[in-house]
């Protein structure tokens, strides 16, 4: 039974409460750091950021990631940038502002000392990543270049060409490559976490299949911090890589680990649009091109004209046009559903009517074809590869897809889950960016999360455990869990029914896009949860999985990813049909204003939903983390 | 669109593996090569016939993960694609297409296109980083690095890692993908305090698991990021000083 959930944040002003909650923490002297064991499951930014400085620090620690090698993590595709308030433009940027513009962005449903805390250490983040040899673009005196994202007016992007998430993922990764020369972290590639251990109530460790030998092993530790991203890919399209999954997340949630706002998931304004039926994933462009590029319809529907034959006279720049402010620049929440309203009322362009148009023509006559190039030269050349046209000539076309979650296991200030023991860094947390994330945010965020926040957060626990060994795996509580692992992967390989891993997860795709999409409303999410329990039922009497456990075998990896997300996406849809209210990227139709934004309720909703699990089928405990605001007030969003 | 698949298929590492032949009929040229290989896995599994493993996941040129040998060419016909960029519409209607693994004795296979790849990371443990713990860096801004450093770094940091190089030399060498990492920290001012350190461990240990350069460049052909050869220059340069180097060192501790 879950009491009062608290988020154990600190006392004192915003801007103390870091310096704060690290003065009156416990910590572990330098001598005992080797007596403590951490799991770390994922290498993405947060998770390789984290097991490099535990490393380092002088922990033993044991990584983990489903991938051939830690740099292949999805963070790697991260496009546009990283932000931090160094006001080095001299542009009016500041901690403050950063704050502000993440709580504003997240529509007022983020936890204000968090962000505080992640505006003060995006400055650290950036001399960090600097010192590691990140190649961040440079002005021609060798300062570093930074350039303006959605839903700010600063310039406080730090970039590396179009490759940012790359290259900060490099630089974790290789941090994390010499830690495992020094012998401090032992890294487990081509090994998938299936469940996590308790013992009394603690995180112990983990379950793990290993991939090539498909070998079940138990692991145990003091701790275990899970870094394994979003669960964008519970809509089968989405820009996530196609190996990005719920299951790290969900298992623990079965252990009794709380989920935070699942319905807040982001939908990204500017990617490629679908082209057929075998689309098997959606490109991001990045968020930056809204920089130089324009987006626009024709003012005419079905118009048949190609986009050069289309004076600027008949042209609608719809963002511009309502957004005069911020103009292209509104945050992606914004930018999305306008897109959408576009191409609902039949103005959408392309073979399929299904995208915008966002154009480069104005910025090339004004910047010249070399600049462009520059700036933005590798993004042309992938939408080049993906559509065969040249978006230097012919403007791009765009639509929103699935690209980021905001929801996650609920975290305290200290990142760790209800469960003790139990860490939750990056995508895979609730806890900085309310109900929408602004672009360039989720880099900073990983980040802050594994180089500085947990390093400094957990010896609060570890502390507390100095002298005992951890829960040996000869333990029960291992052979429990891996005697249910086992029966698990053994049911989807003796289903042999007669579709396709592939073919559920297209279905179910479908039905959250529909239903728990850009738009929701009472009635959709009821229609879905009305067919998700079906779905789920037929996919274990009639999945085909064949091979064996013990290959090599791909088709069962997906089948135990896709088993968790069909689980998973009823509570999101349960959690959106909960929320009455719509703010960021949950837009209930039921909730807007006159001008069709949405309509917050901050009487009823200024809350963190995080749901406890209670079984399959059975209704899940809501449990409130209401939200106080001191420093900011509430506030429609406005970007006029 | 119609295509002849030529695909090796092989069990595991110690499977001798053979080529099986696959007619696909509906091609769209707007499909990705891989959605051609999502497709006819998707018709395999309906046939009760287990589906050809190939490494994948960000499908957008970026995380390394896809690796085919497509008409003895790394990564197929187009030039700096990786496999999940390529599309159809680069193939002619009927042709047959010849599809293998990563071909190098430092990668093994693991199943059917499926290499482990490992050893590339073995030789950035080696070397292949700046010695930054985490928390002791200055300002940002404290450190100049000149534009044409931070662009040149820059070009050969965009390596993804995905082995084309080892793959394409006749030699199954590995010094593109080193060189790209050698003059990615080498070009930097912060990369200056272990420069020569670095590049000795780092082509040590290369050359341990790989083989040896002879100057073919096939690797700047295959590579899907288009990474110079040139580079490859710089390393060697970096190489042999650091033999200098080091003999002063270590005729000073003597």
């Amino acid at each position: 039974m879950i009491g009062e959930l608290d988020a154990r944040i600190p006392e004192g002003p915003l801007a103390d409460k870091w310096d704060n909650h690290r003065f009156h923490e416990k910590l572990v002297a330098p001598a005992n750091r080797r007596r403590f064991d951490v799991i770390v499951v994922g290498t993405g930014l947060a998770g390789a950021a984290a097991a490099a400085t535990l490393g380092e620090l002088g922990y033993r620690v044991k990584v983990f990631t489903f991938h051939d090698s830690p740099r292949r993590a999805h963070s790697i595709a991260a496009q546009g940038g990283i932000n931090a308030a160094k006001n080095y433009k001299n542009d009016g940027d500041s901690i403050d502002r950063l704050f502000y513009d993440t709580i504003k962005g997240g529509d007022y449903r983020s936890r204000e000392a968090n962000v505080y805390r992640l505006a003060q250490i995006s400055v650290e983040i950036i001399d960090q990543c600097v010192a590691q040899g990140v190649p961040f673009a440079r002005e021609y005196g060798g300062l570093l270049d930074t350039r303006s994202f959605g839903g700010a007016q600063v310039s406080r992007t730090f970039y590396a060409r179009g490759q940012t998430g790359q290259q900060l993922l490099l630089g974790a990764y290789q941090a994390l490559e010499r830690q495992v020369h020094l012998g401090t972290v032992e890294m487990h590639p081509r090994v998938e976490l299936l469940d996590v251990v308790l013992k009394d109530g603690r995180a112990a460790g983990i379950v793990t299949r290993d991939l090539v030998t498909g070998e079940m092993r138990s692991h145990s530790a003091h701790a275990v911090v899970l870094a394994t991203g979003g669960y964008g890919n519970a809509f089968y399209l989405s820009t996530n890589a196609k190996n990005s999954n719920v299951t790290a997340i969900w298992r623990a949630h079965r252990r009794g680990a709380l989920m935070a706002n699942p319905c807040f998931t982001q939908i990204h304004p500017t990617c490629i649009p679908a082209s057929d039926d075998f689309q098997s994933k959606l490109t991001l462009m990045s968020e930056s091109l809204r920089n130089d590029g324009r987006i626009w319809v024709p003012k005419q529907m079905d118009d048949p004209r190609s986009p050069d034959q289309i004076p600027e006279s008949e042209r609608d720049y719809f963002l511009e046009r309502r957004y005069p402010a911020f103009g292209n620049l509104v945050p992606r929440d914004v930018a999305s559903r306008a897109a959408k309203r576009e191409v609902d009322s039949g103005r959408g362009v392309g073979p399929l009517k299904n995208g915008v148009y966002l154009d480069f023509s104005d910025a090339a006559g004004r910047l010249g074809h070399d600049s462009i190039e520059e700036r933005y030269g590798n993004l042309f050349q992938m939408y080049d590869r993906i559509t065969g046209e040249d978006p230097y000539t012919v403007p791009m076309r765009i639509y929103p897809a699935v690209h980021y979650t905001m929801g996650g296991l609920w975290v305290d200030y200290n990142l760790m889950s209800n469960v003790p023991g139990l860490y939750v860094l990056g995508e895979a947390n609730f806890s900085d960016h309310g109900a929408n994330r602004l672009g360039a945010s989720a880099l900073m965020q990983g980040l802050a999360d594994g180089y500085f926040v947990l390093p400094n957060t957990i010896t609060d626990y570890l502390a507390g455990l100095l002298g005992d060994p951890p829960v040996p795996t000869s333990d029960p509580a291992f052979a429990a869990v891996e005697s249910e692992v086992d029966e698990r992967v053994r049911a989807l390989l003796a289903v042999n029914g007669s579709r396709t891993v592939d073919w559920f997860h297209r279905e179910l795709g479908k039905v959250l896009w529909d239903n728990c999409g850009m738009e929701r409303s009472a009635d959709s999410l009821k229609k879905a949860l009305g067919e998700i329990p079906p779905l789920r039922a037929e996919f274990h009497a009639d999945v085909r999985v064949l091979g064996e456990n013990e290959t090599f075998n791909q088709s069962l990896e997906k089948a135990g990813r896709v088993a968790d997300f069909l689980e998973f996406s009823e509570l999101m849809c349960l959690d959106a049909l909960h929320r009455e209210e719509s703010c960021g990227g949950h837009f209930r139709v039921e909730h807007q204003t006159e001008e069709g934004e949405a309509l917050r309720d901050d009487d009823n909703f200024s809350y963190v939903a995080a749901w406890e699990f209670t079984g399959v089928d059975e209704k899940p405990a809501l449990h409130k983390e209401l939200l106080d605001f001191e420093a900011v007030e509430l506030a429609q969003r406005s970007y006029k | 669109m119609k295509v002849h698949l030529r695909v090796w298929r092989q069990d595991g590492p110690n499977d001798g593996g053979r080529f099986e032949d696959h007619d696909v009929d509906d091609v769209s040229p707007d499909m990705s090569f891989l959605e051609l290989f999502d497709v006819l896995n998707e018709r395999l599994i309906a046939d009760g016939t287990e589906p050809i493993a190939f490494d994948h996941d960000c499908r957008e040129g970026i995380c390394g993960s896809c690796a085919m040998m497509i008409n003895g060419r790394a990564h197929g016909p187009e030039k700096g694609t990786a496999t999940c960029q390529l599309h159809m519409r680069k193939f002619n209607d009927g042709d047959s297409i010849t599809v293998e693994p990563w071909r190098a004795a430092a990668f093994p296979v693991i199943r059917d296109l499926v290499v482990d790849r490992g050893a590339l990371d073995r030789i950035i443990e080696a070397g292949g980083y700046i010695t930054a713990p985490t928390g002791s860096a200055p300002d940002a801004n404290l450190i100049l690095v000149p534009k044409e450093a931070a662009d040149g770094s820059m070009d050969a940091a965009a390596c993804i890692g995905c082995g084309a190089c080892v793959a394409a030399c006749p030699n199954s060498a590995a010094q593109l993908f080193t060189a790209a990492k050698v003059s990615h920290l080498g070009l930097l001012p912060q990369g200056q305090p272990e420069r020569y350190q670095r590049v000795a461990a780092m082509v040590d240990t290369m050359e341990e698991l790989f083989g040896s350069c002879t100057n073919h460049g096939e690797c700047e052909a295959a590579c899907p990021k288009e990474i110079s050869i040139d580079f490859i220059a710089l390393l060697n340069r970096d190489y042999i000083k650091a033999q200098f180097k080091n003999r002063k060192l270590s005729g000073q501790r003597a």
